[in-house]
């Protein structure tokens, strides 16, 4: 709420500037109630996947092409209740020397997320500052804020137009983060009008230049109509670095609990 | 990490293992490091008999780990040894964990022996109290052998209750006469003395409940049994010290509230059965600038030590000191880190300086410093003995 506030003169900024559309037979907020709706319809196309597990190889590029490699294993607990986020646990398996590293989150829609790492070496649980939204993932080039699960209501909303992507047509949308310290002024995120997925995200830093774009590959289709993508690229423009992520089999409905999910686990995470 | 099957030792057993019950057992999992380690010690020695400047480990520290297909049951086995060129006393053999859990629904039974690790602050770790120290390992108290037990865990809305029985004490690890960073005459840890009747044989308890609200994550705990921290009383004839186990009650507190960039850290004991009943406490904030040059983040860290114990009490370097320090992480694909810091006691300006640094080197190989200085300490003080101690270590270490 406290968000939604700050937000408030531009608001008026924004009406006023929308009087001028208004006259052209377009009324205020259409183009922002569009772009929701196609954003809602994408987020929840995979409603009820319940719970998620994922081994995932991230392939890091540095801008002379030299790669690196990390693997993981991600489960993810879906809360259903979009005033809240989802659950996930992230356990590393290479390389060797952080093989056990954990990191717990739950995430929430505007406030920061609540997040524990395990440090395997003392064994020890340490609840860490989820403020870093911007910093790199384990080295990556994706910030947390990526890589955190991408709740419907981080974002405000706006339709820009349609595309054709590949053998798809796209809708294009606009998406300006509502939580503190993001590292993006906007996001310009192409969405698929056959199923709903995204495609590709553009990554507009805090001076407004384009930073990083993100594309989704190889979707695959799941039991209950559940779409993933099992290839994920990201590109820094900026430092010509990149990292890949790339997906194995998911197996959803595997009977995770909260329990699975609490602090007190990380101690027997491998 | 990786499957049996890619070591050869061991295939022939996976593979009888996978033909009696393939549907019943997941992989055994190796992983765990061989390293060297180097300490130069640049000053000449305090005490005869620990000549020379430099020590040489080999360290071997293999971890095997297995779990049933439904994760009800898990294995783990954790050996670790260490070989010291200079010091007999540090080249030992330990079990750091070998249990078998049992997870249930909402709990779990761990047997056998395994570390426990508690606390939230960086410069002292106060609340441990299930298992010893293995201080020829290391001065920062990070290093602890393992400790037999029984652990049942449940798990509830209201937060986590763990129950430990506990037979079976570990006596504390100490440099032998050939060996630096110690006191003026060798511990004799052939010849514990304990205050109990039942000896090492006495069976410690401890109930630990632990949960978080919000940004607060609390742990409250009670320990009865025999403490982990030895008196150390010269012998008769003055030629070593004998260390001396006493049965004691503590009761222990972490708190830490996590806002922003802040974390603010609070541990707490109260010990009875060690002389005069005493508290000791750290507390401190630890705040970081995220991307401060790039990628890299700065952590910085203060704390305050006391304790409230007097000379009817094992002796604390920690009276009244204060640690600041600063921690660097590249967040680099090497994950490279620098780890500054200093403990002062400014009634007396004992300073005890600590550097530690590491970076991965490819896939598998981390290159570790780290560097331990001792300042101004005069005679009669806690760090007097080990003030011609400061050493330089290097350790490189192979994962697998």
């Amino acid at each position: 709420m406290k968000v939604l506030s700050l937000k408030l003169p531009s608001v008026w900024l924004l009406t006023a500037l929308f009087g001028v559309v208004l006259t052209a037979g377009v009324y205020a907020g259409e183009l922002e109630d569009k772009g929701f709706e196609i954003a809602a319809r994408s987020d929840r196309s995979d409603r009820g996947f319940a719970d998620s597990i994922v081994d995932m190889k991230m392939v890091l590029r540095n801008a002379h092409g030299q790669e690196a490699t990390r693997s993981l294993v991600l489960k993810t607990l879906e809360i259903e209740d979009e005033s809240v986020g989802d659950k996930s646990l992230i356990v590393f398996e290479t390389p060797a020397d952080i093989y056990g590293t954990a990191l717990l989150s739950y995430a929430k829609i505007l406030d920061p997320d609540d997040q524990w790492l395990y440090l395997p070496a003392l064994k020890r649980v340490k609840r860490i500052s989820s403020v870093n939204k911007s910093g790199p993932f384990v080295g990556s080039e994706f910030a947390f804020e990526d890589f955190t699960s991408q709740e419907l209501n981080k974002f405000s909303y706006k339709y820009i137009g349609q595309e054709p992507c590949g053998d798809l047509v796209c809708d294009v949308i606009e998406r300006t983060p509502l939580y503190e310290n993001s590292g993006y002024t906007r996001q310009v995120a192409w969405i698929d009008q056959s199923v709903f997925q995204t495609r590709r995200v553009d990554f507009y830093d805090r001076r407004g230049a384009l930073l990083k774009t993100l594309l989704f590959e190889d979707y695959r289709e799941y039991d209950g109509g559940i779409w993933r993508a099992h290839t994920l690229k990201m590109k820094n423009h900026m430092t010509g670095k990149s990292t890949d992520l790339i997906y194995s089999d998911y197996a959803f409905k595997t009977g995770l609990k909260d329990s699975d999910f609490q602090k007190g686990i990380l101690r027997r995470v491998r | 990490m990786k499957s049996l099957s890619s070591l050869l030792g061991f295939a022939a057993v996976a593979l009888s293992l996978q033909g009696a019950a393939a549907a019943e057992l997941g992989p055994l999992e190796v992983a765990g490091l061989v390293g060297v380690e180097t300490r130069v010690f640049p000053w000449q020695a305090r005490f005869a008999g620990q000549q020379g400047h430099g020590e040489i480990s080999l360290i071997v520290n293999p971890e095997f780990r297995y779990r049933s297909s439904g994760g009800q049951h898990q294995f783990s086995f954790i050996p670790y040894f260490r070989l010291d060129s200079r010091d007999g006393q540090r080249s030992h053999f330990d079990i750091r964990e070998a249990y078998w859990l049992y997870k249930g629904g909402s709990w779990e039974v761990l047997t056998g022996f395994d570390r426990v690790f508690w606390g939230v602050t960086e410069s002292s770790h106060l609340v441990n109290v299930i298992n010893q120290l293995d201080l020829v390992e290391d001065l920062d108290g990070e290093d602890y052998l393992g400790q037999p037990m029984i652990n049942f865990t449940t798990f509830q809305d209201w937060g986590q209750i763990d129950l430990y029985l506990l037979p079976g004490f570990r006596e504390r690890t100490f440099a032998g006469r050939e060996g630096r960073l110690r006191a003026p005459i060798p511990v004799e840890t052939s010849q514990p003395v304990y205050t109990s009747g039942l000896g090492q044989k006495h069976v410690d308890v401890a109930a630990r409940y632990s949960h978080y609200f919000g940004d607060l994550d609390i742990g409250l705990y009670y320990f009865w049994g025999t403490g982990r921290e030895p008196t150390l009383e010269p012998n008769q004839d003055f030629t070593g010290l004998l260390p001396r186990y006493d049965v004691i009650n503590q009761g222990g507190l972490d708190l830490q509230y996590t806002k922003d960039a802040w974390l603010f850290k609070f541990e707490g004991i109260i010990r009875q059965g060690q002389g005069k009943t005493f508290g000791a406490l750290v507390a401190g904030v630890e705040y970081t600038l995220y991307q401060i040059f790039g990628a890299a983040d700065l952590g910085l860290l203060v704390e305050y030590l006391h304790d409230g114990r007097d000379a009817s009490a094992p002796l604390t370097a920690f009276e009244d000191d204060i640690f600041a320090g600063m921690r660097l992480a590249l967040n680099d694909v090497q994950d490279t880190s620098l780890l500054v810091g200093a403990i002062v006691d400014p009634s007396s300006s004992e300073t005890f300086y600590t550097i530690e640094a590491e970076r991965r080197l490819g896939q598998h190989l981390v290159i570790e410093l780290r560097a331990r200085f001792f300042t101004g300490a005069n005679p009669g003080q806690t760090l007097f003995s080990i003030s011609r101690d400061d050493y330089i270590q290097v350790r490189l270490a192979r994962y697998f």
